[in-house]
């Protein structure tokens, strides 16, 4: 074993790009799940996102217009979940595990002829001078603009829910959607603008997952990020910020399982690769006690009519 | 103006048709799909259904209809006991995993002795195997409040790289010439879950699944547990009324569909599989969440959808090799059927009522 062969510098730099994929995914999620839905699909939408901004990314050539149609495909395929759970009121749970496994297979489907290409590179943002500062700079300013978009997001929805009148009527529509119908707020709509944008977040980071992080497209390579990001969304009690703290911590592990691997460490990779799947357990054993922050609708069918 | 309205009760009549009109609508739209990748889309429908059981080689398919539906129905039936007191464990592949490590771990351990025991030692292996990692979920549950949803599911993703390790470490064969995979249990005669009828298909395996519809079919309809279950799922306050002791329900619900998971595991390791390999798992536990609920979490039902399922598994292959249709295509196919059937399940509560609503 020789963990001297693992450079601080792009280890914390790898990190920060495996846990862009969890962000984006947790972040939609968060969204969803603040307005008082829970979708169970996020692995589906992020494989699909996968797939659908590979194939956009090869076929033009340009690795942004890819991100746009892996958002577009995640989201396309959240309106199916918003018609099952918002129209035919069916029971969330199963719907979500209906979205997950047709994605699987759709994008199988869609990917056959996409296996074993390179996509484009996405190109780094230039920052100029800054890229030199030792140390930093190859960690916090050599990367690609989706990453930071990320963090962006991560702000934009933090602002959105706390200072915004948007945010507050979505909180209200999480919390009581009798209360919120009752007061003239269309619920039925604004969850399903809601899924959609968790559709479209897990489709962004599905792709950075095939796009940037992997850089391939094989079958189901999400790998279970998106029931991962599932836990996190519990993990940061539904709070943007602590959030991001958990997606770096989640992205923190996984690139230290795979740079251990790497270092040839006594403990058989497959035990390595187990580690974050456990870890997310233990985290959600020590984190559940705490359910109050959770919205209080959550998971519960709203008809007009009851 | 169309416009729902509750029914006052949950229509049977329409519990039943919601499934036939989902296979229904999902023909027509597998059709459409097929033929959007440029294959005949009525020859591809035919294929799946009916070559399987009335075709020129049915004689050969018909028995892989037991063997690929037994798995089905054994998971599907553990599965809607849960599913039904609204207990999701979705982590069923894991346990099936499990269950065959566990099972087929036990019969080398004695390879070569030959005995009428061990067969019968690997099937309370297999089962302790599955139920102890569904117990991992169900404990956390009770004793933390855990999600069962998400320790389940990420248990699948442990259970596959333990199952990995196993393959190429301690229970490869050592007269394999180094390749991943254990002995083939189908050459040892006290392991190997043999045909019971030569040709038939018919294993332990179906007779166990056959044996747990009926368990389930009592349990729900007579006894007092099965009441539990319902009653839980249908009216959780009630429940409480009543009596109902949810810790017992939820260690009672998922451990039983982790110990006929793992069954499910160690039949089909000793005798369709027959060795332990890395990709040895092929998504019954997850297919089997489908048939659960096209089975309308019956068991009579879940005996019906395995056998469909079953067939579009048999279906796919033969569509596969003759028609040349992807093997993702008969998942799409497979996930497409959940969706029309949570779609159709609207009206099985609800009703369209046309014309203005009325003040009340």
């Amino acid at each position: 074993m020789d963990l001297s062969a693992i450079n601080p510098v792009l280890f914390v730099a790898g990190f920060l790009v495996a846990a862009t994929p969890l962000i984006f995914a947790a972040l939609g999620e968060l969204v969803v799940e603040k307005s008082g839905v829970l979708n169970l699909g996020v692995e589906g939408m992020m494989i699909m996102g996968a797939i659908c901004g590979f194939a956009t990314a090869v076929e033009t050539g340009s690795p942004m217009l890819g991100f746009a149609a892996a958002a577009a495909g995640g989201a396309l395929l959240s309106l199916l979940f918003a018609f099952l759970t918002q129209i035919t009121l069916a029971n969330q749970v199963a719907s979500g595990l209906a979205l997950t496994l047709f994605g699987l297979g759709f994008s199988a489907l869609l990917g056959q002829s996409y296996v074993g290409i390179k996509p484009p590179r996405l190109a780094e943002v230039n920052f100029g001078p800054l890229h030199d500062i030792p140390v930093l700079g190859p960690v916090l300013f050599s990367h690609d603009i989706m990453l930071y978009l990320g963090i962006a997001m991560v702000i934009a929805v933090w602002v959105m829910l706390k200072f915004t009148r948007a945010g507050l009527i979505l909180r209200a529509v999480g919390e009581s959607h009798d209360a919120a119908h009752a007061l003239g707020y269309k619920v039925v709509r604004i969850r399903t603008l809601a899924i959609m944008f968790g559709g479209a977040c897990a489709g962004l980071g599905g792709a950075y997952i095939s796009l940037i992080r992997v850089p391939q497209w094989t079958e189901g390579m999400t790998a279970g990020v998106g029931w991962i990001a599932l836990a996190l969304v519990v993990f940061a009690s539904w709070k943007p910020w602590r959030l991001l703290l958990g997606a770096y911590l989640f992205g923190g592990i996984t690139q230290l399982q795979l740079n251990l691997q790497g270092a040839g460490v006594a403990i058989p990779v497959e035990y390595l690769a187990m580690s974050p799947y456990i870890i997310t357990i233990l985290v959600l054993v020590v984190l559940s006690a705490d359910k109050s922050s959770a919205p209080a609708s959550l998971g519960r069918t709203f008809h007009a009519s009851s | 103006m169309v416009r729902l309205e509750k029914r006052p009760q949950a229509s049977q009549a329409f519990s039943w048709a919601a499934p036939v009109l989902a296979v229904l609508a999902t023909m027509v739209f597998g059709g459409l799909l097929f033929a959007a990748l440029g294959k005949d889309p009525l020859a591809s429908i035919a294929t799946i259904f009916w070559e399987p059981l009335f075709g020129d080689f049915a004689f050969y398919y018909r028995p892989q209809l037991l063997i690929k539906g037994a798995p089905l129905v054994l998971i599907a039936i553990g599965l809607s006991l849960g599913f039904k007191a609204g207990i999701w464990n979705i982590g069923a592949e894991g346990q099936y995993i499990m269950g065959a490590i566990f099972g087929a771990g036990v019969g080398l351990a004695f390879y070569p002795t030959e005995s009428v025991l061990i067969f019968p030692l690997m099937v309370l292996a297999g089962a302790l195997g599955g139920w102890i990692w569904a117990m991992i979920p169900a404990v956390l549950k009770v004793k933390f409040g855990t999600n069962e949803i998400l320790v389940s599911l990420m248990l699948v993703y442990v259970a596959e790289q333990f199952l990995a390790s196993m393959a190429l470490g301690l229970l490869k064969n050592p007269e394999g010439f180094g390749f991943p995979g254990s002995r083939n249990l189908q050459q040892y005669p006290s392991a190997h879950n043999a045909e019971l009828i030569t040709g038939s298909g018919m294993h332990w395996g179906v007779v166990a699944a056959l044996i747990a519809v009926i368990f389930a079919y009592v349990l729900l309809a007579r006894h007092r547990l099965g009441f539990a279950i319902r009653v839980t799922g249908e009216a959780p306050r009630a429940a409480k009324f009543s009596g109902v002791n949810p810790v017992r329900l939820v260690l009672f619900c998922m451990g039983m569909s982790g110990l006929l998971a793992g069954l499910a595991g160690m039949f089909e390791v000793a005798g369709p599989a027959g060795q332990i390999t890395i990709d040895f798992n092929v998504g019954y536990g997850f297919t089997a969440i489908i048939v659960a609920f096209l089975g309308r979490l019956h068991p009579i039902g879940i005996l019906l959808a395995g056998g469909l399922m079953a067939l579009t598994y048999i279906g796919g292959d033969i569509a596969q090799s003759q028609l040349g249709l992807p093997a993702a295509a008969i998942q799409v196919f497979q996930g497409m059927l959940l969706f029309f059937l949570l779609a159709f399940d609207l009206f099985t509560n609800y009703r369209l009522r046309f014309g203005r609503a009325e003040v009340a």
